[in-house]
């Protein structure tokens, strides 16, 4: 259960990653104040949605991060599984929470987007719908990490839902298509349509790869707190046993 | 300060008889656990000591016969004893000192601390560890520091010595020593010695 | 006495937040229901208005039978109601404490987040305080009904699935009345507050109910 070798190969990961995270911290900052400012001050309001369009600067790349981080909790998962590297259930841990907050972004602003857009907070439009599906197996990868309190067995169990729920991505995606088409014709107004001017275009591109760089960094902060908690958990247990041995030595009752 | 001594209370068991599962499991038992006694109850595995202790703690019904606390009318037995089954009767979430807290409030009547008790048991360093972070031997030392921070003048055991090593044996055969010197008394099933002068032999079934 | 009554209900209080306490195991579960609903029915903002506050009692009654059979099975597996039993606490004031702590838990964030939930459904923002604050009264009823078949389970192994069984026939008038008041709010011939009432005497009956069984079951129960 607690051994040192769990603490041997994290470390080098510790290095790299205290010297990487400044540069990336500040690469982040840039290019969400530029996009921000592009998205607010350059970019024109939409001809038919108004200024509700820059909504759309927040809940695209929420969108995509929502579905990125899913994806390399998958491939870590596969870390876990076939590699059974020591730092892919950390990645694969850290990642869930950040994920389920990048999805919940992403209904939040849906919805700021459609009251004005539909007169109402929420319908049951396909993406919406499949996104919240999403954010639904998030908690789910969540409360299984909160349950299991061992972290190797814990990372296995975790790493199978999880590649599980990737296998089902598409089909609940497919499922909700059907059943969205089957109950109401397309939605007239996307949000995110699939024609977008240049002036709209670069502000979005900008603003996706500052977030994405904001969610590296969350991720790797994370990360690293969590392998400090697994190294105090581990330390701590130690002690106990070894302050326990040398009680039991100095003073034979 | 004069030393502590317990009131002079008597658990007296008459005529005893356990039914589980439609079976007889022994009958006509009958003894008397006095101020400063200790009592080793032996048996065979499934002679029915568990059961003993379950109907002393009121959890089990006796088909016949009677419990009674001598000395201190309408109390039920379980009111006047600590408690240690083989569970630990610890929550693994929470600290050690957490669960002495906890069950301080519960049982009442406070003697030492929580830490001060951990330290008696050897463990003062384990306090601020959640319970669950701890060795089978360690968690069932935390069970013992029980014994300690609340006053119950019936300790009633289960098995009190095992997953203890030699010298946390040791250790609590002190403690037991302590409590008979208060006028308390002991009730433990055991396989093994409890480590005190003068126990007491009762054996169930054959 | 009343220290070891805080005692438990604090105890209690901290498990559900401690990692693997579970605490909000039934907000995701309400959540997942009310997600359900439309997938079953179609996604008519018109029909799941009209319906809301059902789902919303629907899903917030199952929601409360999850982790219920964890109320007391958990406390029997590792001997600590051994403790409670040895407590100068009667057993009803430990149960009280543990129903409290279960229904602060769960029942109340359930109907703290109805409201919020109620915008999947599209429900009229009129009828959101409304559905909250039946919520808030009749969960009490749900925590304490569920208590007592959680005592009556509680040694068993697989106490979990028979949980349900016995507890949803018990809290068929507190779905009722729950739902009546809530759709009253939203108009109709019966004023808000006969069934709210109702609701609230369910509620009280139920506290009182509940801890007796919990109790009766668990002093006789290994």
């Amino acid at each position: 259960m607690a051994s040192l070798i769990d603490l041997a190969n994290p470390t080098r990961f510790m290095r790299y990653s205290a010297v990487l995270l400044p540069w990336l911290a500040g690469l982040s900052a840039v290019s969400l104040v530029v996009g921000f400012y592009l998205a607010w001050f350059v970019a024109p309001a939409d001809y038919q949605q108004g200024e509700t369009i820059r909504i759309m600067f927040v809940h695209v790349p929420a969108a995509w991060l929502a579905m990125m981080f899913y994806t390399m909790m998958t491939l870590s998962s596969l870390g876990t599984l076939v590699w059974r590297h020591p730092l892919a259930d950390v990645a694969q841990k850290t990642a869930a929470p950040i994920g389920a907050a990048f999805a919940l972004i992403c209904l939040l602003t849906g919805a700021f987007w459609g009251k004005p857009m539909w007169g109402t907070y929420w319908v049951w439009d396909a993406r919406l719908t499949s996104m919240l599906v999403l954010l639904l197996i998030y908690l789910g990868i969540m409360a299984l990490w909160r349950t299991l309190d061992e972290p190797s067995q814990a990372g296995r169990a975790v790493a199978i839902l999880t590649l599980v729920g990737f296998v089902n991505v598409p089909i609940i995606k497919f499922s909700v298509d059907w059943w969205n088409t089957l109950h109401q014709p397309a939605s007239v107004l996307r949000l995110d349509g699939p024609t977008i001017h240049a002036s709209m275009l670069w502000p979005l591109l900008i603003l996706a790869v500052g977030f994405t760089l904001m969610a590296l960094v969350l991720h790797l902060v994370s990360m690293r707190a969590e392998i400090m908690r697994r190294r105090v958990r581990t330390l701590t247990i130690l002690e106990a046993e070894r302050l326990d041995r040398l009680a039991a030595e100095g003073a034979p009752a | 300060m004069t030393p502590f001594s317990f009131p002079s209370l008597v658990l007296a068991a008459d005529n005893l008889a356990c039914r589980r599962g439609g079976r007889l499991i022994f009958a006509d038992l009958s003894f008397r656990l006095a101020p400063g006694e200790a009592i080793a109850l032996t048996g065979r595995n499934g002679a029915g000591k568990s059961s003993l202790l379950a109907m002393l703690c009121g959890r089990l019904r006796p088909e016949a016969g009677s419990i009674r606390v001598e000395g201190a009318a309408d109390v039920a037995v379980v009111e006047l004893s600590h408690v240690v089954g083989h569970r630990d009767g610890l929550k693994t979430a929470l600290t050690a000192q957490e669960n002495l807290v906890f069950a301080q409030a519960l049982l009442g009547d406070a003697a030492l601390s929580p830490v001060e008790a951990l330290a008696k048991v050897g463990l003062p360093h384990v306090a601020a560890l959640p319970v669950g972070y701890l060795s089978a031997g360690q968690r069932r030392r935390v069970a013992l520091a029980r014994l300690l921070v609340a006053r119950r003048p019936f300790w009633l055991l289960d098995e009190p010595m095992a997953a203890l090593d030699v010298a946390a044996q040791a250790m609590l055969s002190g403690l037991m020593r302590e409590h008979l010197a208060q006028g308390g008394a002991i009730l433990a099933a055991t396989h093994g010695p409890l480590g005190l002068d003068g126990v007491r032999e009762v054996r169930i079934g054959p | 006495m009343t220290s070891a009554f805080l005692a438990i209900l604090k105890r209690d209080l901290a498990l559900a937040s401690r990692a693997g306490g579970g605490g909000e195991l039934a907000l995701v579960f309400f959540l997942t229901i009310v997600v359900l609903v439309p997938f079953a029915l179609g996604p008519d903002l018109n029909l799941l208005s009209r319906i809301g506050p059902a789902i919303l009692w629907l899903g917030a009654l199952l929601s409360m039978l999850i982790g219920l059979d964890r109320l007391f099975q958990g406390d029997e597996e590792d001997g600590s109601l051994d403790l409670i039993r040895a407590s100068v606490l009667p057993l009803e004031l430990a149960v009280l404490a543990k129903g409290l702590a279960h229904w602060l838990t769960t029942g109340l964030p359930l109907a703290l987040a109805a409201p919020l939930l109620g915008l999947l459904v599209a429900l009229p923002g009129e009828a959101m305080l409304p559905v909250a604050a039946t919520l808030l009264v009749g969960t009490p009823a749900l925590s304490f009904i569920g208590a007592g078949a959680a005592a009556l389970t509680a040694g068993l192994r697989r106490g979990g699935l028979i949980l349900p069984v016995l507890v949803a026939p018990l809290t068929v008038p507190v779905l009722i009345f729950g739902v009546s008041a809530a759709n009253a709010a939203l108009g109709g011939t019966i004023p808000f507050a006969t069934p709210f009432l109702i609701l609230c005497a369910l509620s009280l009956a139920a506290i009182v109910v509940g801890t007796l069984a919990a109790a009766a079951a668990l002093r006789h129960s290994a």
